[in-house]
């Protein structure tokens, strides 16, 4: 079996995995960070949604093997500690979620949106964008209202840390 | 997924060379072939993987055609600041293709080798009257499209670049499935000096066409206006559960009048 070497969340990580695993696998089951989850396992739900080198990606619809050397972030790797990211934080205050299922794509996603499209984001927008995310109990309204005041909020950390 | 070995050559030439090992498949963004993989429905015992072959990404205008390598995500292509220069309809597809996600890893070269009849990008190939580059060959978009799932490509043959005429009339439009959505009817018209070219796909059985009424329609006259009253037969056209003949062929004709109404 091949051994898989990664950068998750900052730290170098390395595993065995058959060539037929896919990264979602690879990261819940070798690397035991189970905060990336499986939804529909056919690309259409987003629970699984991961940053690979910048990039938002279904990692139910990627083999493990081809990220090899790939820098991934996973909903661990945005908080410090016990401060939570700004999109986390406002997902909390906003109430963007109910089971809390799909919140792990839907931050993934939403900061994704932040870095490509900045943090103004209308409600068009974040509705159009948030097309590869599905939840089932929210109806998306307290999920839209989360991802525009964590996107103003993001600049805030971005500003913080000039 | 059953199991297979798995390769990422460095070069295009060694990528070839296992393309052409017994049961090689390639793999591109893997949008389609790992839900196959996963569904048991293929079982290759070497997925050559081509992410690594440089020369096979990005887009660059060379002798007033727009060239983009197989490799290139549907995002690269819908931001290229060139793609919505000089094709402004090809990027404005690209940009509505799956969602955020999908348009990180999949890519045109997938796409259009793969030739599913509700893929986007077949048509803007054939609506654009674009070359089909291969290690071997230059194929026409004319002859490439061999119907549903089927192409021009022999076993092994890795499409390596598109070349687009640039700077022409385009527009697409599509009429998305409202649950998969995946076209149920897309079209793309291209003015190719007094002619007009329009491809449709998610309609046809045997896969993205040519619509010659409406061709015919838009010659000389590239407008919605000369579109009016204008349709396709339904014979050949799909039937299934989500439109029925009639219907998808009726959305040709109004597809075809946005796509004409929003190219530039």
């Amino acid at each position: 079996m091949p051994m898989i070497h990664m950068t998750v969340n900052g730290k170098a990580v390395k595993g065995h995995a058959e060539p037929r695993t896919l990264l979602v696998e690879f990261i819940r089951d070798t690397l035991r960070l189970t905060g990336t989850h499986v939804g529909c396992d056919t690309s259409q739900c987003g629970a699984c949604v991961v940053h690979v080198d910048g990039h938002a990606i279904k990692s139910c619809t990627t083999l493990a093997v081809a990220c090899e050397g790939a820098h991934v972030t996973t909903i661990e790797g945005l908080a410090h500690g016990t401060d939570l990211h700004p999109m986390q934080e406002a997902f909390r205050e906003h109430h963007g979620l109910q089971c809390g299922y799909c919140t792990p794509g839907m931050i993934m996603s939403a900061v994704d949106m932040v870095n490509r499209k900045g943090h103004e984001l209308s409600e068009h927008t974040i509705r159009e964008e948030l097309e590869g995310n599905i939840c089932r109990c929210t109806g998306y309204h307290n999920i839209v209202k989360a991802v525009a005041a964590g996107a103003k909020a993001m600049q805030g950390m971005a500003k913080a840390a000039e | 997924m059953y199991e297979f070995d798995y390769h990422r050559p460095g070069t295009l030439d060694a990528a070839v060379k296992l393309a052409g090992e017994a049961d090689a498949k390639i793999l591109a963004g893997g949008h389609t072939l790992i839900p196959t993989l996963k569904q048991r429905l293929a079982a290759p015992k070497l997925l050559v993987d081509l992410h690594a072959v440089r020369e096979l990404q990005g887009v660059h205008l060379k002798d007033g055609q727009l060239v983009i390598g197989a490799m290139t995500t549907h995002a690269h292509v819908a931001d290229s600041a060139l793609v919505k220069a000089h094709l402004p309809g090809l990027a404005a597809l690209a940009a509505g293709i799956g969602d955020p996600h999908v348009r990180h890893r999949g890519t045109i070269g997938g796409s259009v080798a793969n030739n599913d009849p509700a893929a986007d990008y077949p048509s803007a190939v054939l609506a654009l009257n674009a070359t089909i580059i291969t290690n071997k060959r230059s194929i026409k978009a004319d002859d490439f499209f061999k119907g549903m799932f089927e192409t021009a490509l022999a076993e092994g043959e890795i499409i390596t670049h598109f070349s687009f005429p640039a700077g022409i009339k385009s527009g697409y439009a599509k009429f998305p499935n409202p649950a998969s959505r995946y076209a149920l009817v897309g079209v793309y018209v291209a003015q190719h000096g007094s002619d007009a070219r329009v491809a449709v796909t998610g309609a046809g059985a045997n896969g993205v066409f040519r619509a010659s009424t409406l061709e015919a329609a838009l010659k000389g006259n590239f407008s919605a206006a000369a579109l009016e009253g204008k349709s396709v037969p339904a014979d050949g056209i799909n039937s299934d559960m989500h439109a029925d003949a009639a219907y998808r062929a009726h959305l040709i004709g109004v597809m075809a009048r946005r796509a004409v109404a929003a190219a530039h």
